[in-house]
């Protein structure tokens, strides 16, 4: 049951937002089914398969899907995201995720601004 | 599309994708504004990113299948409930103003950025190196 309602949560996230809804889901594991955080992480993003599916095929009917630009930019961040797991298990993280805090600060401000 | 569009698409959809896979998040964040940099409208980048995340999530959680984190049942049940949750969020996202939909996700940002400073302050190791 708390799994259906932790999925609900994340899917109404992903189609407001356009994200995975994994920010959503992987708190939500880790508090309300208390699976470890990297189990967490790696789950949601099986669910965000499924989840990201039904929003392309709901705002494609929409027509809002550019296919064009959604290979051209997810094709070498699939690439990317392999690299950026196993690099994750060598360098230290720490510094690194405040640097990108601060770089999504900066996008965010970005986006208010434009 | 231009030759120069096409190589900053792809620049930033493997500098995406390094970051998702090395801070564990889907890459959706980040695609959005990346889309909205190469020229496309908000709501439009947003459905966009959704694509663009199936194949960045499809290596991801292949990745963490092998390494044996990936709990199969569970990502099922909470995929599957999901889609119901897909059609209320599409809904209001295509009935607010686009801008309005900015700003909402420019707080997003935010939000994610103080939760990511949160957990790595969590995880600084108890006792420092001494100077």
């Amino acid at each position: 049951m708390r799994l259906v309602a932790i999925g609900l949560a994340a899917g109404v996230f992903s189609a407001l937002f356009g994200v995975g809804g994994g920010v959503i889901a992987v708190p939500l594991l880790i508090l309300l089914v208390s699976l470890p955080e990297r189990a967490a992480a790696a789950t949601s993003l099986g669910a965000i398969g499924i989840t990201a599916l039904a929003g392309v095929v709901v705002f494609g009917f929409r027509g809002e899907v550019d296919v064009g630009y959604g290979a051209l930019v997810g094709l070498p961040a699939a690439v990317g995201a392999l690299m950026g797991t196993s690099l994750q298990q060598r360098v230290p993280t720490r510094t690194l995720t405040y640097a990108f805090a601060l770089l999504l600060t900066a996008v965010g401000v970005w986006l208010l601004v434009t | 599309m231009s030759t120069q569009t096409i190589a900053l698409a792809l620049a930033l959809g493997l500098a995406t994708g390094v970051l998702a896979g090395l801070f564990g998040l889907g890459g959706g964040i980040l695609f959005v504004p990346t889309l909205v940099a190469l020229g496309l409208g908000q709501l439009e980048a947003q459905a966009t990113s959704l694509l663009a995340i199936l194949p960045t999530v499809a290596a991801g959680a292949w990745n963490q299948h092998r390494f044996g984190n990936l709990r199969v049942r569970t990502a099922l049940v909470v995929g599957v409930a999901s889609i119901a949750g897909v059609e209320v969020g599409a809904r209001i996202a295509t009935s607010v103003p686009e801008d309005l939909l900015r700003r909402l996700f420019a707080l997003l940002l935010f939000g994610v950025a103080a939760q990511l400073a949160w957990r790595a302050r969590r995880a600084a190791p108890r006792y420092p190196d001494s100077p």
